[in-house]
């Protein structure tokens, strides 16, 4: 393998993804689309059927003891996810159905924390759930939304960026790491841009969360939302991080916000966080297992992960670049491990569904980032994205299966 | 030739096939070999939109029989499409509503259908019935 850094051993990690180890159209399968969502350890999926067997209840309610059991697992969850990004409080940590409901209940909240006229700068990066959002909080608000463009790499202009910063800007939102491309964004150095200029920050952290360490005191982010569905655990549960500031100001997502705050005395009855913006029955058993898979995560560690996978990701870009006309999009400095690619003028479709008949996941089309697309003048892109449990020798495999889908469309 | 016999005679050729490759070499020499529409047509008003790969379609009326033209940027989507058209084209209106496309299952196939693929495909068939159907309520008059 040629490289130093490994400290944990792949085949292990491998046993205790089940999914794994399976064949599709019958060849062992190449999950290669980690991006979209990611698989599940056995502790995960054990935890999960553990929940039902055992403390299946509702939280928040009852005096007796298996309620107690859930509540008190369910709030445990919360704090392993706040040490794991090191948030201040506990109460930072609201759960919600994933990052996408994270981004939109900030984006509601902020209808009563901007105004006509004022600014909210999104990147031209974004997956869809980072845009449209805020550009119905822009239409409703008659707001102004302001993009800040890309270059040939994929990377965000700083200089464009600092140009549209002014005043007027109320908050600015872009992700850690662009699902579509991989590119990691200098996140830290554009959040106190965005502070310089009196503006509050939502970090989209769905991409980075699996593949990095995060810190968000260090970073110094005002929200920060990501999926537990792509970070090895259960789906249906996300996570939004906001100051404490922040998520005091921010009216109730669900419940009626407006009438809540012309009726002050029932204001009371929801404003303690993080229940505030956690109206009805939560999903509880993908909150609580949630906590497992970051312990998972924690036991692997996030600079063995990162270290590793970046290993998978030089390694598959060179091995692709062997291919003639061979069109690697994406080419930033800093990047995560995803590689978005189009093979001469052949479609991705068309190679997409000649792999999957060689049982390589890879995922084809816009990745829910349109206006990238638009940017690169291509209608969309094949993507292979790396975790952890992959292998340079399923890069080989993907390699071989590349090349018979050539020989066959050309 | 019925709707019915053509769909039975593409499901003789598919089983002369032992796996799946060839079955898509076969689609891809379909894709490559049909020039299935007229420049003038493949236009904006004329697309298929999913989000995988686009698909034009366009019909005119021949005598009582309806005549579709269609392409797609992706090949094996147009390999597919040549299929529908040898079974829906110059085909009578009412034969083309009824028309069961369950073939391409029998072919297998049928995940190139999947609403999931997204690449226009289906909408493509129900697009097919649609015109028909418009000139199926044209005739009644
Ligand atoms: C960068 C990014 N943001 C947001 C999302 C949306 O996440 P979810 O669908 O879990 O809400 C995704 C998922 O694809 C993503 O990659």
């Amino acid at each position: 393998m040629g490289t130093e850094i490994l400290s944990f051993d792949v085949e292990k990690i491998r046993e205790q993804f089940p999914v794994l180890n399976q064949r599709v159209n019958g060849y062992p399968l190449v999950y290669f689309d980690n991006a979209a969502t990611s698989q599940k350890p056995r502790a995960v999926i054990d935890a999960i059927s553990e929940y039902y067997q055992t403390i299946n209840s509702n939280v928040h309610r009852g005096v007796h003891h298996l309620s107690q059991l859930a509540t008190d697992a369910y709030e445990k969850a919360r704090e392993k996810v706040q040490l794991h990004i090191n948030a201040r409080h506990t109460h930072e940590i609201i759960f919600t159905k994933g990052t996408t409901d994270s981004i939109n209940l900030v984006a509601s909240g902020f209808r009563d924390l901007i105004k006509e006229g004022d600014e909210i700068i999104i990147s031209a990066l974004e997956h869809h759930s980072n845009i449209v959002p805020w550009q119905m909080l822009c239409e409703k608000i008659r707001a102004k939304l302001k993009v800040i463009p890309f270059n040939d790499m994929g990377e965000l202009i700083q200089e464009e960026y600092d140009k549209l910063l002014s005043e007027k800007t109320r908050l600015v939102a872009f992700n850690h790491i662009s699902n579509a491309l991989g590119t990691i964004n200098p996140a830290k150095e554009m959040i106190a841009k965005a502070h310089a200029a009196g503006a509050a920050v939502l970090i989209d952290g769905a991409q980075a969360i699996p593949h990095m360490a995060v810190d968000v005191q260090d970073l110094n982010a005002d929200f920060y939302a990501f999926s537990s569905h792509k970070m090895f655990g259960p789906t249906g549960v996300g996570i939004l991080y906001g100051k404490e500031k922040w998520l005091e100001k921010l009216p109730p997502y669900q419940g009626g916000g407006e009438m809540i705050k012309t009726v002050s005395f029932k204001k009371t009855t929801y404003a303690g966080l993080p229940h505030k913006f956690e109206a009805g029955t939560p999903n509880i058993e993908a909150g609580i297992v949630l906590g497992v898979a970051v312990d998972f995560l924690q036991e692997i560690g996030l600079e063995n992960i990162a270290a590793y996978e970046q290993e998978l990701l030089e390694y598959g870009t060179q091995r692709l670049m062997e291919f003639d006309f061979m069109r690697i999009i994406g080419q930033a400095e800093n990047k995560a491990s995803v590689i978005s690619f189009l093979m001469g003028d052949l479609h991705p479709y068309d190679v997409g569904s000649i792999v999957d008949k060689l049982g390589i996941a890879l995922r084809t089309g816009h990745h829910c980032a349109q206006p990238i697309m638009d940017g690169f003048n291509i209608p969309g892109t094949l993507r292979a994205s790396f975790s952890f449990y992959n292998t340079k020798g399923e890069t080989d495999r993907m390699i071989e299966a590349l090349k018979k889908a050539k020989m066959m469309l050309s | 030739m019925s709707i019915d016999k053509i769909q039975e005679e593409i499901v003789e050729e598919f089983a002369l096939f032992d796996d799946w490759m060839q079955k898509y070499e076969y689609l891809i020499e379909l894709g490559k070999s049909l020039p299935l529409i007229d420049e003038q047509y493949k236009i904006d008003d004329n697309i298929i939109k999913g989000c995988q790969s686009r698909v034009w379609l366009h019909a005119d009326i021949e005598g009582n029989k309806v005549v579709y033209t269609a392409d797609s940027d992706a090949i094996l989507t147009k390999g597919l499409i040549a299929l529908m058209i040898r079974t829906l084209s110059d085909q009578k209106p009412d034969d083309i509503v009824n028309a069961d496309m369950s073939f391409i299952d029998q072919i297998g196939l049928k995940e190139h259908l999947s609403p999931t693929r997204a690449n226009g495909l289906l909408s493509m068939i129900k697009q097919m019935k649609f015109y028909a159907l418009a000139m199926q309520a044209k005739d009644q008059f």
